[in-house]
């Protein structure tokens, strides 16, 4: 990820930003099988294998928009 | 087929109005000319947020995953919910992968993954590997797009007494398909997406609101199926994972989340847009369809609830599980918005058979026509080579279904997202890095898709009763462990991949074996402002 670091006209998007590690919360948290692999507590019915994965969607949207839109205007 | 009349009106009227949705999509937001492969297959490298969410959604998630996904979780239980996690680490995973791929193929006018790896690591060899991989990998993709239609069509009583009349409406219907494809390029599909996405999200919140109000709620339906699983002799199914399947169930949506973006619909659905904001904020937008996914899902267990019993297989004794949801919003709706909902699954099918008949094409156009035939191809030839090329590709997925078992478009399935992934090194780490060098990532490659194939190969199926490619579970105990723990097939083939690659280029640069020249620079994957000729050296035309 070295670049010569020269800033012309053509706009870069550098990628390189600490938040970016936030990312691997919603990659990791999903794959971990004992956090969700169970019958109770029930949601709605819904034993917690279900809600508790689909909640998950909602932490990876979270992350993603938390990263985008701090990470968004720093070129 | 006269109980369902209404169905088949409903039908009928919903696909004609999308089709000729696809033929005016030629002069949406029209160019001057659309005999650019730019135009013709990246509908102009141009389309904003909005389009873009559409369009990769329609792409990604097909007819065949919102009738598989649940017949899925009909047969075995949890292990089907893996599309959930799948569908949910994809996003923070491609987030900055994708931009960096985006931006150089910007900069470089690529227009397939191939391309990239053609002037990253200075091999036209190991771009026809990818290429061909690619081609491979999504022709029975688009077969299946068909099998979700026919799961449909049989649903609604169209059958005939003969192989040319059960097939009749599938052929009429991708004959439209091709025509429109041919005429208006990515515009058509990314047009038609907005009204699939539309009707597919209205017909799976009715269905999740008001199929478990008549079934008398989540509790319900979640305990029929629970009873169902108990009362099954098979050790795997039930509402959670076991000890034997957890490993499977984490491979296979971490191994299919690597897959996804490497697949070449993929890859044209984000070079279509605009700019990295716009692939970057998609990647947050997106999960809502991975939401719409996981309630999709749950019409399997609701499909047991109701006690739905799906229809006879294309083989005596055989059921056609795909069946199951049809069937299902046949049981619980009244016949038009059956009807609108059949029109959803069929016309979901026609988003993702139109990007990936015109990605395979671009593959052939770009890293074989070009590469091999005609090396001084002008854009127009080009544009009109995959244009031709997607209706030969279409034909090709037309005869899978008609002469093959449908099965056999399933199992090819299982197959392409094993080899897909085999391109992982030289297209995703490609991105970071070229150390690995040119020709340990063809002995990767060639590695992995052995493996992947003979670990296919020796997996039976007990419930459906074959012998060979029964499934992505890869049981360890063929490998003389004492266990019964399955991992997914994809994800020790690719590992396997790696480490052949990371070996063998120790290997070649020992021996200080050439490893191309790479046309990229470090700054390239970083671009972010739409070409300009000013930006576009000469350079840029003697890479490709």
């Amino acid at each position: 990820m070295v670049s010569s670091g020269d800033e012309q006209a053509v706009p870069r998007d550098r990628d390189r930003n600490p938040l970016y590690w936030l990312l691997l919360v919603p990659i990791i948290v999903p794959l971990l099988v004992p956090l969700y692999n169970g019958d109770g507590p029930k949601l709605f019915g819904f034993p917690r294998f279900y809600w508790l994965q689909l909640a998950f969607i909602l932490i990876g949207v979270g992350t993603t928009t938390l990263v985008y839109q701090l990470t968004k205007g720093r070129r | 087929m006269r109980n369902h009349i209404t169905e088949i009106v409903v039908f009928t009227i919903l696909f004609l109005g999308v089709s000729a949705v696809g033929f005016v999509a030629a002069r949406w937001r029209r160019p001057d000319t659309l005999a650019h492969l730019d135009e013709w297959g990246l509908g102009g490298r141009n389309f904003g947020g909005w389009i873009t969410w559409f369009l990769i959604g329609g792409d990604l998630y097909t007819a065949y995953t919102f009738v598989a996904v649940p017949a899925l979780l009909f047969g075995g239980g949890a292990l089907g919910f893996f599309a959930v996690p799948y569908t949910v680490i994809i996003y923070p995973m491609a987030f900055l992968v994708l931009a960096r791929l985006w931006s150089v193929s910007r900069q470089h006018g690529f227009v397939t993954p191939a391309d990239f790896v053609r002037a990253r690591f200075g091999s036209p060899t190991l771009a026809l590997v990818i290429a061909v991989t690619g081609i491979v990998a999504t022709m029975p993709y688009i077969a299946l797009q068909l099998v979700g239609i026919e799961a449909v069509l049989k649903t609604m009583g169209v059958t005939g007494d003969n192989a040319l009349a059960r097939h009749l409406p599938i052929i009429i219907a991708f004959a439209i398909l091709a025509a429109y494809t041919y005429r208006s390029g990515l515009r058509a599909p990314a047009l038609i997406a907005f009204v699939k996405d539309t009707l597919i999200y209205l017909v799976i919140i009715v269905a999740v609101i008001y199929i478990p109000y008549k079934l008398g709620g989540w509790g319900k339906i979640f305990g029929a199926a629970e009873a169902k699983f108990a009362a099954t002799p098979a050790p795997n199914d039930g509402l959670v994972l076991n000890a034997a399947n957890q490993w499977q169930y984490v491979t296979l949506a971490f191994g299919s989340a690597l897959a996804l973006f490497l697949y070449p619909h993929s890859v044209t659905g984000v070079l279509a847009s605009r700019d990295r904001n716009v692939i970057k904020r998609n990647m947050s937008a997106l999960p809502a369809y991975s939401f719409l996914l996981g309630l999709i899902a749950l019409l399997g267990y609701m499909a047991i609830a109701a006690g739905i019993k799906p229809l006879a297989g294309a083989t005596a004794g055989s059921v056609d599980s795909n069946t199951v949801v049809p069937l299902l919003f046949q049981r619980m709706f009244p016949g038009w918005f059956a009807g609108v909902a059949y029109a959803a699954v069929g016309i979901g099918a026609l988003v993702p058979a139109a990007i990936m008949s015109i990605a395979a094409a671009n593959l052939f156009t770009r890293n074989i026509y070009r590469e091999y035939f005609r090396r001084d191809a002008t854009p127009a030839q080009e544009a009109t080579v995959s244009k031709i090329t997607s209706l030969v590709v279409k034909v090709g997925a037309l005869g899978f279904i008609i002469f093959l078992d449908p099965q056999f478009s399933i199992d090819l399935q299982l197959i392409g997202g094993v080899i897909i992934l085999q391109t992982l090194p030289a297209v995703a780490i490609g991105l970071y890095t070229r150390w690995l060098h040119r020709g340990a990532l063809i002995a990767g490659w060639a590695v992995g898709m052995a493996a992947g194939f003979w670990m296919l190969y020796v997996t039976p199926n007990v419930a459906t009763k074959r012998a060979h490619f029964g499934g992505s579970a890869y049981a360890l105990s063929h490998l003389g462990f004492d266990t019964k723990v399955t991992i997914y097939t994809g994800f020790i083939a690719v590992i396997l991949n790696i480490l052949v690659a990371v070996g063998v280029t120790f290997v070649l640069r020992a021996m200080k074996t050439p490893d191309g020249v790479d046309a990229t620079v470090e700054d390239d994957y970083h671009v972010d402002q739409p070409r300009t000729e000013e930006d576009t050296p000469e350079a840029v035309d003697v890479n490709l």
